[in-house]
């Protein structure tokens, strides 16, 4: 049976399934159930600097996507940081690390970007006995309207710079916890390098209003008749948390930087995603939040299926994919695929149909009898079929066999060229 | 168990007074909001939909349903009411699965279709009790006659009044609503829905219904041809058929279609008398209704005896089986063949059939079932057509959108040849006869 220990940047824990620093990890009581539950680590939820803790709204905190029947897509908060004193935190992080030694308690910070300030709360995060820091440079509300969170993050200067003072001040572990509510991934990811950070944990949430009550006219959640931008989450983010994981960890400046992988992390398969795209580890919050604790039992059960049935180690995974992300001009031009609709598994709804007639190349045809077929003169391989065919693998990607030829262009299939030297590139050069 | 229940003969009051509104409460329950979403979910809102094709009057169930996931009901109600005014009643008693349901693309993925009857009601229930949705046109001059106000005559008054004809409803009964109101169980259209239904399908203006006026009695085809600019027929089905057994004229023997009509019109349930063994013969949605009727009346047993083999049956299979699931024994390929007793019915002797290349045969094996109470249920024929319309296998003959042999006489619903004898069918003939009946009166046509 596959080993699901996690080595994280030193941080050692019994699965590499962290819970994130938001709601879940605000309190002992929280996160004495999630260890209970099973989690190999929990972000501790972001702590303040010393004196009269933030204040939240007291009306709703969330706003939420709904795909079919209700099921969660996408969350947003206006919540911020702990709203409660540094020292309860503190003595609680200790009394939870105390009774938990085996798991990974990080704990997440965000204080005014000063010296003093990270020095001083660095000295007592040691004294807890946790095993490293995060740096919230993520937070797209309220607190970056205040200097600090996503303020931070969207300047590398910043970043490169507290990073610097918290490896400075402390032996502990630093991830530094990237905004995606940039244009360049990268350019953080390089400064916390530059700073010294150990890690680089993605992607915070985004800037999202999710829904506008259509009869107050505002924005949800609604405060009083108003709203604020939140930051978003969930399923619907995994798309765009992927991407910024895998420019970090295919770029030359940045390859080889441990990144821990949030965004959306729902099953086993997220996770092993999130993983195979170079993360060491991931960590979880909306999942939890829809269904409790509990998630992590099939996030554990289902990456071990997975490894043990490919005769894989946990270190195989982490990173696998990363060689096989590459730019749009170096992909095969001469890789060519016609869609197979099954007529067996075909139920006849005619979505393919639709989309294909309306939308895209005209390339499937409606027979009597609601049989469904495809027209290899017409088809592009665009797959947008396949996107909205209800029934799984009633329609596949066929590759035509090198010489074949493609019945649309009339061509034999050719070896691999690009389009760095296909002949309508006027840069393409490399062939003379 | 009250002693009533063991009573021989056919008795009232062999139930507990409670025990009747449990019995015929609403047999499908309408879906709350909550439950509308997630049938709704499982729409696939397919290409030129197979449950459009299959629907007698073409309702856009994807758009419908597609509103309903939206949270726009009365848009949804307007999508079926455009196509089908009675879409209300036809969600209650549609046999949907031969119909929509049979066709959803779902059957074929997992067996379970998208519910679209109890969709369709949730969207239609919300609009009963709101203001009538459409505006009649401009006023034609044109009156127009129709001859019963079940769902086809309905249907069509509702067109041509939307048209901005006058018409007339002659309904020889004393409500209108057909079927609707004295041929369905009690059961299907609970709380008075069919009289809500024809009441609110009336306001759109410009309807008059007269009710006690049968054809051939109070009224003539020829004085309907003389007043009016067009006249449409849907007096449905008056006739029954008759068993033609041995002792048929022996009491306590009824027809099942008479039986609904008294148990749908009854202000106390408990008045009904009713068999302590009954036995329906026939294989139709009306024997259905009448034998699971019987056992809800409080009947010890109910058999339902058919002359064909169970997939003959008219009955849907959904009907078929609520009936054995409501306690009704089935026996299929059984034919009777006399009624015993003294005064009243006390035994049916049936013999089996079979199928033979000259037709149904009638074998030597025979059985006999004990019964207080016989319903015949073996089909309704046309009674009463006026001589001047030709006639084809029993019914008003009609070509195109229901236009009868003698001109300026349309006939639609069971009364005339086309379509099965279903409400929604009656629907969609009555609506398509309107349409084609304001082309001929606008000189179209």
């Amino acid at each position: 049976m596959a080993d699901l220990r996690a080595d994280f940047v030193g941080i050692k824990s019994p699965n590499p399934f962290w819970l994130a620093s938001a709601p879940p990890t605000d309190k002992e009581y929280n996160v004495r159930r999630a260890f209970q539950a099973g989690w190999g680590g929990v972000v501790w939820k972001t702590l303040g600097a010393e004196g009269p803790p933030v204040v939240n709204v007291n009306g709703p905190r969330y706003g939420v996507v709904y795909g079919a029947d209700r099921r969660v897509l996408g969350i947003n908060n206006i919540e911020l940081i702990t709203d409660r004193p540094l020292e309860v935190n503190l003595r609680e992080i200790k009394s939870v690390k105390r009774d938990y030694p085996d798991r990974a308690l990080i704990i997440s910070l965000m204080v005014p970007c000063d010296e003093d300030s990270w020095r001083t709360i660095l000295k007592q995060i040691e004294d807890t006995g946790a095993d490293g820091v995060e740096l919230n440079f993520g937070c797209p509300h309220g607190m970056s309207e205040r200097g600090m969170g996503s303020a931070v993050g969207q300047v590398p200067e910043y970043i490169e710079m507290v990073t610097r003072w918290v490896k400075q001040y402390s032996r502990m572990p630093c991830i530094v916890k990237l905004t995606p509510n940039v244009t360049d991934v990268r350019k953080p990811a390089e400064a916390a390098k530059r700073g010294g950070a150990d890690a680089v944990s993605l992607i915070n949430t985004i800037n999202s209003i999710t829904s506008v009550d259509l009869d107050l006219f505002a924005p949800q959640p609604t405060i009083d008749g108003k709203g604020a931008h939140g930051g978003y989450c969930g399923p619907a983010v995994k798309p765009i948390a992927l991407n910024m994981v895998a420019e970090i960890a295919r770029s030359a400046e940045t390859r080889g930087l441990p990144i821990s992988g949030i965004g959306g992390v729902t099953t086993w398969r997220d996770a092993a995603e999130f993983m195979a795209l170079g993360a060491g580890n991931v960590q979880v919050c909306t999942a939890a939040m829809t269904y409790g604790f509990k998630v992590v039992q099939e996030m554990i059960s289902g990456l071990r299926d997975y490894l043990d049935s490919h005769q894989m180690q946990l270190s195989d995974l982490i990173g696998r994919a990363v060689p096989n992300v590459t730019d749009w001009n170096q992909l095969n031009l001469n890789y060519v695929t016609k869609a197979v609709i099954d007529q067996d598994a075909c139920i006849k709804c005619g979505r393919c149909y639709a989309a294909c007639e309306d939308t895209s190349h005209q390339a499937i045809a409606m027979k009597p009898g609601r049989v469904f077929e495809v027209i290899e003169e017409e088809c592009v391989a665009c797959n947008l079929c396949l996107d909205v065919c209800p029934i799984e693998d009633c329609i596949t990607m066929r590759e035509l066999a090198p010489g074949e030829t493609d019945k649309r262009t009339g061509l034999p299939r050719g070896g691999y060229a690009n389009w760095t030297t296909h002949p309508n590139n006027p840069l393409a050069r490399a062939a003379e | 168990m009250t002693q009533a229940k063991l009573t021989p003969g056919v008795v009232p009051g062999r139930l507990m007074q409670a025990d009747y509104a449990v019995n015929f409460a609403d047999v499908a329950p309408p879906l709350d909001r909550h439950a509308a979403q997630v049938a709704a979910d499982r729409c696939y809102f397919c290409h030129d939909a197979p449950c459009i094709t299959a629907c007698p009057t073409g309702i856009d169930i994807p758009l419908f349903i597609r509103q309903i996931s939206t949270g726009t009901p009365d848009a949804a109600a307007l999508t079926i009411f455009h196509q089908n005014i009675l879409g209300g009643m036809c969600a209650r008693v549609c046999p949907t699965e031969n119909l929509c349901e049979g066709a959803c693309v779902r059957m074929e993925a997992e067996g379970q279709p998208v519910e679209i009857g109890a969709l369709q009601r949730y969207a239609t229930d919300g609009m009963i009790d709101a203001p009538h949705p459409f505006l009649r046109g401009a006023p034609t001059g044109k009156r127009v006659a129709v001859v019963g106000a079940g769902p086809a005559g309905l249907a069509a008054a509702h067109r041509l009044a939307a048209k901005g004809h006058e018409v007339v409803i002659f309904e020889a009964r004393e409500k209108a609503g057909g079927l609707n109101e004295y041929g369905i169980a009690s059961y299907k259209t609970v709380d008075g829905f069919a009289q809500a239904e024809v009441d609110w399908l009336l306001s759109i203006g410009g309807i008059q219904l007269r009710t006690g006026q049968c054809l051939g009695q109070q009224i003539t085809l020829d004085q309907l041809r003389a007043d009016f600019d067009a006249v449409f027929l849907a007096m449905g089905l008056g006739g029954v058929n008759a068993l033609r057994a041995d002792g048929e004229d022996r009491d306590n023997i009824r027809d099942a279609v008479d039986f609904i009509r008294d148990l749908r019109q009854a202000e106390d349930l408990a008045a009904l008398p009713i068999g302590r063994d009954v036995v329906v013969i026939g294989g139709g949605m009306t024997a259905v209704d009448a034998a699971v009727q019987a056992r809800l009346l409080g009947a010890e047993t109910v058999t339902i005896v058919y002359r064909r083999g169970q997939d003959r049956m008219a009955a849907s299979r959904h009907e078929q089986e609520h009936a054995t699931s409501s306690g009704v024994r089935i026996i299929c390929n059984a034919a009777p063949v006399a009624v015993h007793g003294n005064d009243a019915v006390a035994e049916v002797e049936f013999c089996y059939t079979q199928d033979g290349p000259g037709g149904l045969v009638q074998t030597e094996n025979r059985f006999r079932l004990k019964a207080d109470q016989l319903f015949r249920a073996i089909g309704q024929r046309l009674e009463g057509a006026p001589q001047a319309l030709a006639l084809e296998d029993g019914k008003i003959a009609v070509t195109g959108a229901g236009r009868s042999s003698v001109p300026g006489v349309w006939a639609g619903g069971d009364c005339a040849t086309g379509g099965d004898d279903l409400t929604v069918t009656a629907v969609a003939e009555g609506r398509d006869a309107a349409e084609d009946i304001d082309e001929v009166l606008r000189g179209d046509g």
